[in-house]
């Protein structure tokens, strides 16, 4: 019988250290998309914030309690992760299991925001991007969700299929900014 | 070339694609008459200066727009989420 094996998306792939700079993947937690019916946001936030003790954050924010987490994903999109979503969700809420769908890693080191800028077309400078922002945007040719979780660390997830797109991509970046010392 | 999306903020062109002419939201009724469905399907203007087009916010936050756009000077005047638009 074929033994079938678990592989987190970036096995294989990370870590990656350059100088400072560090590229980790991230634990593998739960992860659901929550769309709120028609007039429901208001509900769908009081629901989390009694099951999962987090609000429903505003455009280009992020609610983070340790390891469980809300971003704003999109236009009335929310990803919930670290936690299965509450059951009285689903009759509020489109909400679909994301699990698996994509990799999740972490930046850090002091000029993270240095490699993001080489990357992606927003401003991720800590003045204009501080703790708990979020952004949907591209890095390189790929979608991605950005959150800045401390002043030299930053998420970011790209589509599972992308994992190895992301790493080389970012490697680069890192490379580049840590030749300029 | 950076707009003006409602729900995010300023953002770079390249997060963005572009539709062309906002004309599908003037869709004629089924009844409107071989004429009205003629020039909604393939008749289109080509102005030099001000015209109203559809874009989408595709790895931003998924939002379809309507940006009033000049083609000769490429400003922008206006940018509005399409379902605002319509209404
Ligand atoms: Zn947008």
């Amino acid at each position: 019988m074929v033994e079938l094996v678990a592989k987190t998306p970036c096995a294989g792939l990370l870590p990656v250290s350059v100088g400072d700079l560090r590229i980790e993947e991230t634990h593998m937690l739960p992860m659901s998309v929550i769309m709120p019916f028609l007039g429901k946001e208001e509900a769908v936030g009081a629901t989390l914030q009694k099951a999962h003790g987090l609000a429903l954050p505003p455009v280009n924010r992020a609610e983070i309690d340790g390891e469980t987490s809300v971003l704003w994903f999109g236009r009335g999109q929310f990803l919930l992760r670290g936690a299965a979503p509450d059951a009285d969700l689903t009759d509020l809420a489109a909400v679909t299991d994301q699990s698996d769908a994509w990799a999740v890693v972490r930046l850090s080191g002091a000029k993270a925001a240095d490699v993001l800028a080489r990357l992606v077309p927003v401003d991720m400078r800590l003045s204009a991007f501080p703790e708990k922002s979020t952004v949907r945007t591209d890095l390189m040719h790929m979608m991605a969700s950005i959150t800045r979780l401390g002043p030299d660390s930053f998420q970011i997830m790209v589509f599972r299929s992308m994992a190895q797109t992301l790493v080389h991509d970012l490697k680069g970046a890192m490379e580049a900014v840590g030749a300029r010392g | 070339m950076r707009i003006n999306c409602p729900v995010c903020g300023e953002r770079d062109r390249r997060e963005f694609y572009y539709k062309g002419a906002a004309v599908a939201l003037e869709r004629p009724a089924p009844d409107a008459g071989e004429a009205a469905w003629d020039e909604y399907v393939h008749l289109r203007e080509n102005p030099a200066g001000e015209t109203r087009e559809l874009w989408y916010h595709e790895s931003g936050c998924n939002g379809w727009l309507v940006v009033t756009r000049n083609t000769v000077s490429h400003e922008i005047s206006g940018v509005e989420l399409a379902s605002e638009a319509r209404s």
